[in-house]
């Protein structure tokens, strides 16, 4: 059995979470005040995930630098992977808001996206 | 001298919003001066996702949440003029404005909307003692220089200030391949929200030491380190607290203060508490004509309720300027007391509100499981438990006409109690 | 930047502070080429960019020494040269405060040091006059030494004037250039510098607080100058006229206490505090001076609202235990300006025109006859009239993009700072310039777009943007 702190992060109070996950994988939590931060600490011990944003180079726009973001949230433990790969990528303008900038981003499915458009100049 | 009906200060998140609403409401007349080179104000640098939720259900970053307005800008042809300083605002509403194109221009305006946003606390307001080397940045610059230029700041870096930029710095920084060693935060809670306190610092085991600061900044070209000591309960540092961090760089998250060295050259009142003008329902200051919104008139919390804001302001404006309703006689004023520390409108005009007006406000302290209390001279008319109530995040109140029915009281009391 | 070994000057001058950048100026009068070491990246690097600011009439000095008589003369080439070379002073005036009826005396005897030192309009005054002419001033002040011919001025300002009136009088800088030995060597000295070897028939020391260890290289007789460290706060312009005269203390060991004055530039200066250091480098402000410096001056000024505090900074002065200047030809062609404390400031043009005077009577040199009097700064564009402002910006649209908002200073004056000779090489350099980043976001939110700027007009990459000298840089590198 292993437990874990955490904050509840879906409203403002912050309850206090305790979950457990039992031998046989059953998932306790303790501490929230409402059914939101029982799946919230469920979830943030069963399979954590994020939304990662970061910038990639890019050629002839206005802007040095275009922002991104994974499409929807990933798995936490591949933040790191998907940041190595934004880092390898550069895109030229024009690019719209929403266009795809790296396709299945380290293998979670997820594409990287632009958050910007910047029309080539 | 040119006209126009309606002149918004700052193409940020509040003069979008507020250009678009007053067209909507019918003035066809508006022009937005901005400073920038682009439209779109500081959410063009916060690249991060978290925008939005209340406005559009979903959560979109910074650059996301600002097209969406600058679009609606394009898509209602409202003219603008980017890299363009206002360099004075008249108590009559004449604007004068400086750009590359134009030299120095001044134009009437039929009513005003003030959207200039705000700025961080610098280190000097905040006498950190010690050398003051190269490596220093207040958390929006640095997140500018990285977002929008594209450079690194420092490799290992401390932070002082929990404020959410700080914060969502110290994960951007992180993933950067920087060393974010500690951030520390003066008060005994932090000013951040906890979503960000879980994503940008636990996720990445960065400490955050509440009640510390910097008592030291080391280093004569470039930071080498900090001294940081804890505080006592007067957020004075206690002697023989001191722990050295190496770090090359101390970026600043302490605070943002309302940017009205405009409003204050027309003339208009400013509310010590948030720095920005004091306002009626409407949105209009101390000057007929002139209005604020967004974080020039009080700080926000999130960037949804500054569009809110904003919109009302232009509506206001484009109401004012086709002469419309007229102000009345009466006022109320809004008082913030116990816990409260300031109320936006400061006052309201009965004779002619709307049929409900949000009050928002900010809180002294963390308070759990207390109430906020709203007083008609002295008479409480509501009270309401909260769970939690925190500086770091605004609350609201509504006040609505048809509770006038008994009588229009002289002051309105806003309080937390048991 | 290396200096050419064969390079030979007739004037050497060490140090580019207001002194050593006032001799060159005064030096370029005359037919003499003259060379100004620095070793760090800019002119105005030291105790000059770090004071009062102040413009002293002239009464505190002994009469006699060379304090009351550089002071007095001093103070009155700043007004000329405020003109003509086109730098901020202003005549405010100064009042110097008396809590203690018992202490009138004392007031009395500056006065009186004053009329002796030739200063003009002095007059003691009644604690209500005092109040009349500054009504924040405390209600315990019971008697005033009014001087009207006080003034304040800005050093960067005035620093960079002459040091450009020099250039354009032929005077050569090199900066990075740290002076490491001084040898004879014929009829004049062999200097080892940081950047190789130069030789010039005469050294002037404007070494600032290292003057005793330029001093001692050479001469006999050894100096010790002791750094005194003054913490200042600056307030921001915004509560600037909460007082209009400088407001002093009467004097005490330590020179002339805490101040309340406006700056030219309309902010609120307090300020220093004392403390003799060994590190010639400790320019760390400190919670106890800051707090010392704070209390002191509410004696004066019980409403200075710290609230609007916008920065603080320390100044070293430099000490000398004979309490007066050294100035003069300490060795055969070794001219000192050491020990240049206050009133240095005021003093530095007159301490130049000395020590010019004396180096033309002994090598004999001429007046120049194509000397350049004049000097134009870099146009404050947002402070001129529309139509002016306007004509600017049309023949340079840059005037018309503002970087610094706090400030109003515009891209075109920005760049204007790498342009000038000397120009600013540094971030450090382009704000005692133009005050970019001098206002109340302190840089904030024009440090990218400056630096940009800056390294435009270099020819350099970000990453080798600096706030001041090597190691400052403010970028670790492209992302």
């Amino acid at each position: 059995m292993k437990s874990y702190q955490l904050t509840c992060i879906q409203c403002p109070i912050g309850c206090a979470l305790t979950v457990t996950v039992g031998d046989g994988g059953e998932v306790t939590v303790t501490g929230n005040t409402c059914p939101r931060g029982a799946a919230y600490g469920e979830k943030e011990v069963t399979h954590p995930s994020r939304t990662v944003t970061s910038t990639v180079p890019l050629e002839g726009g206005a802007l040095p630098r275009l922002p991104v973001r994974t499409r929807t949230d990933v798995p936490k433990e591949k933040i790191f992977d998907i940041m190595a790969q934004i880092k390898k990528t550069a895109v030229k303008a024009p690019v719209r808001s929403g266009d795809t900038v790296i396709e299945n981003a380290a293998g979670t499915g997820v594409d990287v996206i632009a958050t910007k458009t910047v029309p080539a100049e | 001298m040119n006209r126009h009906d309606i002149i918004i200060i700052g193409g940020g998140p509040a003069g979008l919003a507020a250009a678009a609403a007053a067209r909507e409401a019918g003035v066809e007349d508006v022009l937005i001066l901005e400073r920038d080179v682009r439209l779109g104000g500081i959410l063009n640098q916060c690249i991060h996702n978290g925008f939005g939720l209340h406005t559009f259900g979903q959560e979109l970053t910074g650059p996301e949440y600002a097209e969406r307005y600058a679009d609606k800008v394009e898509e209602l042809h409202i003219p603008y003029k980017l890299k363009t300083i206002v360099a004075d605002v008249s108590a009559d509403r004449i604007v004068t404005y400086v750009n590359a194109e134009e030299g120095v221009q001044t134009v009437q305006a039929g009513a005003i909307v003030l959207a200039m946003g705000c700025r961080e606390r610098p280190r000097g307001a905040l006498g950190l003692p010690g050398y003051r080397p190269a490596g220093i940045y207040t958390a929006g610059t640095a997140q500018r220089l990285m977002n929008v230029e594209g450079y690194s700041v420092g490799k290992k870096v401390f932070i002082l200030g929990s404020g959410d930029i700080g914060l969502i710095m110290a994960r951007r920084l992180t993933l950067e391949g920087a060393q974010v060693c500690c951030v520390a935060e003066l008060m005994p809670y932090s000013g951040g929200l906890n979503r960000n306190i879980v994503q940008c610092l636990n996720d990445f085991n960065i400490p955050l030491r509440l009640s510390h600061t910097v008592t030291r900044i080391h280093g004569k070209r470039r930071v080498e380190g900090v001294t940081v000591s804890e505080v006592d309960e007067n957020r004075r540092p206690i002697p023989g607290t001191e722990e050295f961090y190496e770090c090359d760089t101390l970026l600043l998250s302490c605070g943002l203060l309302p940017e009205n060295e405009l409003s204050r050259a027309a003339g208009v009142k400013l509310d010590r508490v948030t720095g920005g003008p004091v306002v009626d329902d409407k949105l209009m200051s101390s000057v007929p004509g002139v209005f604020a919104c967004g974080n020039v008139l009080h700080v926000h919390d999130l960037v949804d309720y500054v569009s809110e804001e904003a919109e009302r302001a232009g509506r206001q404006a484009a109401e004012y300027v086709r002469g419309g309703g007229g102000d009345g006689e009466t006022v109320v004023t809004l008082e913030a007391a116990g816990g409260v520390r300031y109320t936006v409108p400061q006052f309201i005009r009965p004779d002619n509100m709307a049929d409900s007006v949000t009050v928002r406000f900010r809180v002294s302290d963390v308070f759990r499981d207390r109430s906020v209390a709203v007083y008609y001279d002295g008479v409480r008319v509501s009270k309401r438990k909260k769970r939690i109530m925190a500086p770091g995040e605004m609350e609201q109140i509504t006040i609505r006409k048809d509770g006038f029915k008994a009588g229009i009281p002289k002051k309105i009391t806003v309080c937390v109690e048991d | 930047m290396n200096v050419n070994d064969k390079e030979f000057f007739d004037v050497c001058v060490i140090g580019a502070g207001v002194v050593g950048c006032a001799a060159a100026m005064e030096l370029c009068r005359y037919d003499l080429s003259v060379c100004v070491l620095e070793k760090e990246e800019d002119v105005c690097s030291g105790t000059s960019k770090a004071n009062s600011a102040i413009v002293h009439a002239g009464y505190d000095a002994k009469p006699g020494t060379l304090k009351a008589r550089m002071n007095v003369r001093g103070a009155e080439l700043i007004r000329r040269l405020s003109r003509t070379l086109d730098f901020s002073y202003r005549e405010n005036g100064s009042l110097v405060l008396c809590f203690d009826e018992g202490d009138i005396p004392v007031l009395e005897s500056l006065y009186e040091r004053g009329i002796k030192n030739g200063v003009r309009g002095l007059k003691i005054i009644s604690g209500d006059e005092a109040r009349e002419l500054e009504p924040a001033v405390s209600d315990k002040v019971c008697a005033a030494l009014l001087a009207p011919t006080a003034g304040i001025v800005c050093p960067f300002g005035m620093t960079i004037a002459f040091a450009e009136n020099a250039a354009d009088n032929g005077a050569r800088f090199r900066f990075l250039t740290e002076v490491k030995n001084i040898e004879r060597c014929g009829e004049g000295f062999a200097l080892t510098t940081s950047g190789g070897a130069v030789r010039a028939r005469y050294v002037v020391n404007a070494a600032g607080v290292y003057s005793d260890k330029i001093h001692n290289l050479v001469c006999e007789q050894k100096l010790k100058i002791t750094p005194r460290r003054g913490e200042y706060v600056l307030l921001d312009r915004e509560v600037g006229d909460l007082v209009s005269h400088t407001v002093f203390q009467l004097p005490g060991a330590y020179g002339k206490g805490v101040l309340v004055t406006p700056t030219v530039h309309g902010n609120l200066l307090v300020g220093p505090s004392a403390e003799d250091i060994e590190d010639r480098e400790d320019t760390e402000t400190t919670p106890d001076g800051t707090a010392d410096v704070k209390s002191k001056a509410l004696r004066s000024v019980p409403g200075v609202p710290y609230n609007k505090v916008i920065t603080g900074f320390t100044g070293l002065r430099a000490h000398e235990a004979g309490d007066d200047f050294v100035i003069g030809e300490s060795a055969p062609g070794f001219f000192d300006a050491a020990g240049i404390e206050s009133p240095g400031l005021t003093s530095a043009p007159a301490i130049g025109e000395y020590i010019a005077a004396l180096i033309a009577e002994k090598s004999g040199a001429a007046p120049k006859k194509d000397h350049i009097d004049k000097r134009v700064g870099i146009p404050r564009v947002a402070e001129l009239p529309a139509e002016e402002r306007s004509r600017l910006i049309k023949e340079n649209p840059e005037y018309g993009q503002i970087v610094c908002r706090c400030e109003n200073i515009s891209a075109g004056e920005i760049a204007d700072t790498v342009r000038r000779r000397p120009g600013a090489v540094s971030l450090d350099g382009v704000k005692r310039r133009v005050r970019q980043g001098m206002g109340r976001c302190q840089a904030g939110f024009c440090t990218p777009a400056a630096a940009a700027i800056l390294a435009r007009e270099l020819g350099i990459k970000m990453e080798e943007v600096r706030k001041n000298a090597p190691g400052s840089e403010l970028i670790k590198e492209r992302l």
